[in-house]
């Protein structure tokens, strides 16, 4: 017999809610149809609370929690949109605009970006810290799909989808701080990965430009992710 | 297993030696050998043989005597001298006194504050015994407590002892031992870890170096007592490759104990089983923060993970697991030995005990000291530490390394222990303790160390990623007298920014170095921006037209 | 209601949000009912004039002469603008940032020239080791994003200057747009 499932109640920005005990704040938040920005986050993936976007307030706690992670808990009191937060979750956006060269209006995924979109949706008309230009290469060797670092922004959701859902993976981070980069294998070109299978999972993940299929026109490279909670959930049944 | 029986075990097959008449120990430390003693006790050794009075006399290599800046240091007993800046060709002199006067032009004073005012609990055996040989450490008590333990106590009453001693982790949080202790204890399953962090990687900071490279079996010990108490069987020591000495003792110690039955299966002959392996860092400082160390460990790369879930619950593999410090396993053998009560008389109300420090930067004694919790800066600076050389003036104190602050004259009296140092804008950290006199300029000091996280952020969440580079930026063009009044705005919103939305304790403390200067020392900040100027003319300053 | 002096000046961009400018259409005669164009590459003024209400800057500071040029507009002017993505990020222009104003010289004057390859020295202004944002050089008061920023956008941001409100430019455009 299954286990009871166990739901807690708690306040969202003064809502009250339910959430069973294995949600986290943001899954509650967003079947309340509550609004709390991600970028590193993504339904199907493991969460690991690396953007720093999603974090919210909690009473009674002194820190910050990011929603991603962690657990509704009974009698919880959760605020997602004060002033603070709206401040940090604009710079953190800002940093991240000024660690590379993001120039959206060349940008092959420009009206498609969730990094642009964001930026509109969070009020961040420009950018307070100065831009970094950093030289960054372009790897094409891939047959079908292009890696550019200048639009990259380290979400790791490529290395995530790679070694969690397709399993080869091929995609990791090598360096540390400001120099770190995704790489494929052990730094190799893309093209020469004799792990790749080619299947174009991280392409469809990536929030950003940084991958991309060539030879599809802008408005084609709309990403797709229904694929990945429904893959996930079909192998946890089969478990 | 009693102490008589212990001392019996490692006599074993040896015949008695006689004591010999004078015995001249060596420091061979890192940082006395970074001095060649490893010459000097060669030379010693062959100027004994030479004499052909090797017998009734040895030449021993022990820990670190504390001193650093007097090194190579070398002790002859029972005579009680201490000889400092010990060369090579020094051995025949220092033979040739052997039970007389003392060499007046290489005795290092011993009675100063230096030495009278620390109180040794960590350290009570460096400089004493020979790292390498666990006979030494057993006849100094070494190994009882872990006896005393599996005989007498149950893991609860070891909990016990320990939260009775009000011992708190000396990684730097101060996080109560016991408390953690039991958790681990409480939690469920019967695989579980205890993990030793040898991650020391403050700059300026070396408490944890010296003590495995001065005393490894008392680590050991701690660590077994700790796995009993937990219900651990497997042990990991962590250990950052730069310390190559360090693990080649620890290596020697691990073999050792496991030869007497100390370490492995069925200890001292009964049912607990403790393995203990080294682990070596690949030179990360972000590894010294625990989930990240769990994760080097596991073979991934070594990047913190949001807690909770804590180690404590969920580890290494996923198994409950024990994590402290060199020096808070190190406190455990003598606590049970002595008792908690016993620990707790020392320091002050909440900090107990001893805390290690390595003193460093503009002090006339450098080197490492233990100073029960609760003495005063000025009692470490100017009496242990001898005051500031050359005449010149104090101006802060750093203590807590890139996590920590600088600490300015007017605290001086304070008591040091882990909330004093909190609320005036700097931590207790690991130990590291770098003095300041007035040819430091405190911005400059604020840049390194942003440059040190900067470097040393692991790149995984955006604050510490890119927010250290943009604070380091700033502070760049504060020093190059390049900024302006508005970017020193800017350095304030990051620095707030970066602090409560990093990922882990790196990026929330690495503004404090920049909060702590910005707080004691702004006028510098001012006079770097507005004047244009280096108050301590160290920072590299535009020259100004009509000068 | 007095007349506010409105001005637009072309830094390092490629005229394309001053098309846009344009492309207000009639709705252009309807703003300059409350205003005058003091200053503007469109019109046939050679100088920046003194008290200025509001200037839209478009491009990005990229040579001596635009650093030279907006610390001038600056100080003669109430409400700086910063006009499409190249004053306010440094957009295309900044793309060789990365590599250094020399680079650029080189590609440009010796590499992808077969006759008379030379760097010019004189006439043209000397190129800024990084191109920057407006906002990296002087203060701005409004950004207004987009490349270029629609004719739309455009209008309801003047609108709201003119009625002396702040716009709240999020919600009209984005970069790139």
């Amino acid at each position: 017999m299954n286990q009871p499932v166990r739901v807690k109640t708690l306040k969202i920005d003064d809502r009250d809610v339910s959430g069973r005990e294995d949600e986290t704040i943001l899954e509650v938040a967003r079947q309340n149809g509550i609004f709390i920005p991600t970028l590193c986050h993504l339904d199907g993936l493991t969460s690991i609370g690396a953007c720093r976007l999603c974090l919210v307030e909690v009473k009674g706690v002194s820190r910050l929690l990011p929603a991603c992670v962690t657990r509704v808990e009974e009698g919880m009191e959760v605020y997602t949109q004060s002033e603070r937060l709206q401040k940090y979750r604009r710079m953190t956006l800002e940093l991240l605009f000024s660690e590379r060269n993001h120039i959206c209006s060349v940008c092959v995924v420009n009206g498609h970006c969730e990094l642009q979109s964001l930026a509109q949706t969070l009020g961040m008309t420009h950018v307070g810290v100065p831009y970094r230009f950093p030289r960054l290469p372009v790897d094409a060797s891939h047959e079908r799909f292009v890696v550019d670092h200048n639009r990259c922004i380290l979400c790791t959701r490529c290395v995530r989808v790679c070694d969690e859902i397709e399993g080869a993976h091929t995609w990791d981070v090598m360096g540390r701080g400001i120099d770190s980069r995704v790489i494929t294998d052990l730094s190799e070109p893309w093209g020469d990965s004799e792990t790749c299978t080619s299947c174009g999972k991280c392409v469809n993940v990536c929030p950003t430009g940084a991958l991309f299929e060539k030879g599809k026109p802008v408005a084609d490279r709309l990403k797709k992710r229904q694929f990945l909670p429904y893959l996930t959930m079909m192998r946890e049944e089969r478990r | 297993m009693t102490p008589e029986e212990l001392k019996r075990l490692v006599s074993q097959g040896e015949a008695e030696r006689p004591e010999p008449k004078h015995r001249i120990c060596v420091c061979v430390a890192a940082a006395c050998l970074s001095s060649n003693s490893d010459q000097v006790k060669q030379a010693l050794e062959n100027e004994l043989a030479a004499r052909g009075i090797a017998p009734e006399c040895e030449v021993k290599g022990v820990g670190c005597m504390g001193l650093c800046s007097a090194g190579p240091l070398v002790a002859v007993e029972p005579d009680g001298v201490t000889y400092q800046h010990v060369t090579s060709t020094d051995a025949a002199e220092i033979v040739e006194h052997l039970g007389q006067q003392p060499i007046e032009r290489l005795t290092c004073p011993t009675e100063t504050p230096f030495f009278t005012k620390q109180y040794k609990i960590v350290l009570e055996n460096s400089g004493i015994i020979d790292p390498e040989k666990i006979e030494d450490y057993i006849a100094r008590d070494g190994y009882t407590a872990l006896a005393r333990v599996l005989e007498d106590m149950s893991p609860q009453e070891v909990i016990d002892e320990i939260t009775r001693s009000g011992l708190r982790g000396r990684g730097g949080a101060g996080y109560p031992t016991g408390l953690k202790w039991s958790t681990v204890a409480k939690a469920g399953g019967t695989r579980k870890f205890v993990i030793c962090n040898a991650d020391e990687g403050d700059p300026g900071a070396f408490m944890d170096r010296s003590v495995l490279e001065s005393d490894p079996h008392r680590v050991l010990e701690g660590m077994a007592i700790a796995a009993y108490a937990v219900g651990a069987s497997q042990g990991y020591l962590y250990v950052r490759a730069e310390y190559p000495l360090a693990v080649k003792r620890l290596r020697t110690a691990i073999r050792q104990a496991e030869r007497l039955g100390l370490l492995g299966n069925n200890i001292c002959g009964t049912t607990f089983s403790f393995h203990v392996d080294i682990r070596l860092g690949a030179g990360a400082f972000v590894c010294g923060e625990e989930t990240a160390l769990i994760a080097s460990i596991e073979g991934k790369r070594g990047q913190p993970r949001p807690r909770p879930p804590y180690p404590a619950e969920y580890g290494l593999w996923g198994y409950p697991t024990l994590i402290n410090n060199v020096e808070t396993f190190a406190n455990v053998a003598p606590i049970i030995r002595n008792g908690g009560d016993w620990y707790a008389s020392i320091g002050t109300e909440k900090s107990k005990g001893t805390k290690v420090f390595a003193l460093a930067g503009a002090v006339k004694n450098t080197g490492l000291i233990e100073v029960p919790m609760g003495i005063t800066l000025r009692e470490i600076i100017f009496d242990i530490g001898g005051g500031i050389p050359g005449g010149r003036k104090f101006k802060a104190v750093q203590t807590g390394g890139p996590s920590g602050g600088c600490i300015p004259e007017q605290y001086m009296d304070m008591p040091v222990d882990y909330e004093s140092l909190a609320v005036v804008g700097s931590i207790m950290g690991s130990g590291g303790m770098i003095v300041m006199d007035e040819t430091s300029c405190m911005v400059d000091v604020a840049k390194f160390f942003m440059d040190f996280c900067m470097t040393e952020s692991c790149g995984k969440c955006v604050p510490c990623r890119v927010g250290t580079a943009q604070m380091y930026g700033i502070l760049q063009r504060i020093t190059s007298g390049e900024a302006t009044m508005s970017e020193l705005a800017l350095l304030e919103e990051l620095c707030d920014m970066v602090k409560y939305t990093s990922l882990c304790g790196l990026g929330q403390t690495a503004p404090n170095p920049v909060l702590s200067t910005l707080q004691y020392f702004r006028d510098e900040y001012i006079a770097h921006i507005v004047e244009k100027r280096c108050p301590a003319g160290v920072c590299q300053m535009p020259v100004r037209e009509g000068h | 209601m007095s007349t506010k002096r409105i001005a637009t000046v072309w830094l390092d961009g490629c005229s394309g949000c001053h098309m846009s400018f344009l492309d207000m259409d009639e709705r252009l005669i309807e703003l300059f009912q409350q205003a005058d164009l003091v200053y503007s590459p469109l019109v046939d003024l050679k100088e920046f004039p003194p008290d200025v209400d509001i200037t839209l800057v478009e491009g990005a500071v990229s040579s001596e002469e635009d650093l030279h040029k907006i610390l001038m507009v600056r100080e003669r002017t109430r409400t700086l603008v910063a006009f499409g993505d190249c004053a306010v990020t440094g957009n295309v222009p900044s793309m060789r940032n990365p590599f250094g104003a020399n680079a650029v010289l080189q590609r440009a004057y010796l590499e992808n020239v077969t006759l008379y390859p030379q760097v010019p020295r004189e006439v043209i202004p000397a190129l800024c080791e990084r191109v920057r944002p407006v906002h990296e050089v002087v203060k701005v008061d409004v950004f207004i994003p987009g490349c270029p920023p629609s004719a739309e956008t455009i209008y309801l941001a003047l609108s709201e200057l003119l009625a002396g409100r702040m716009p709240d430019m999020a919600k009209l455009t984005r970069f790139g747009a």
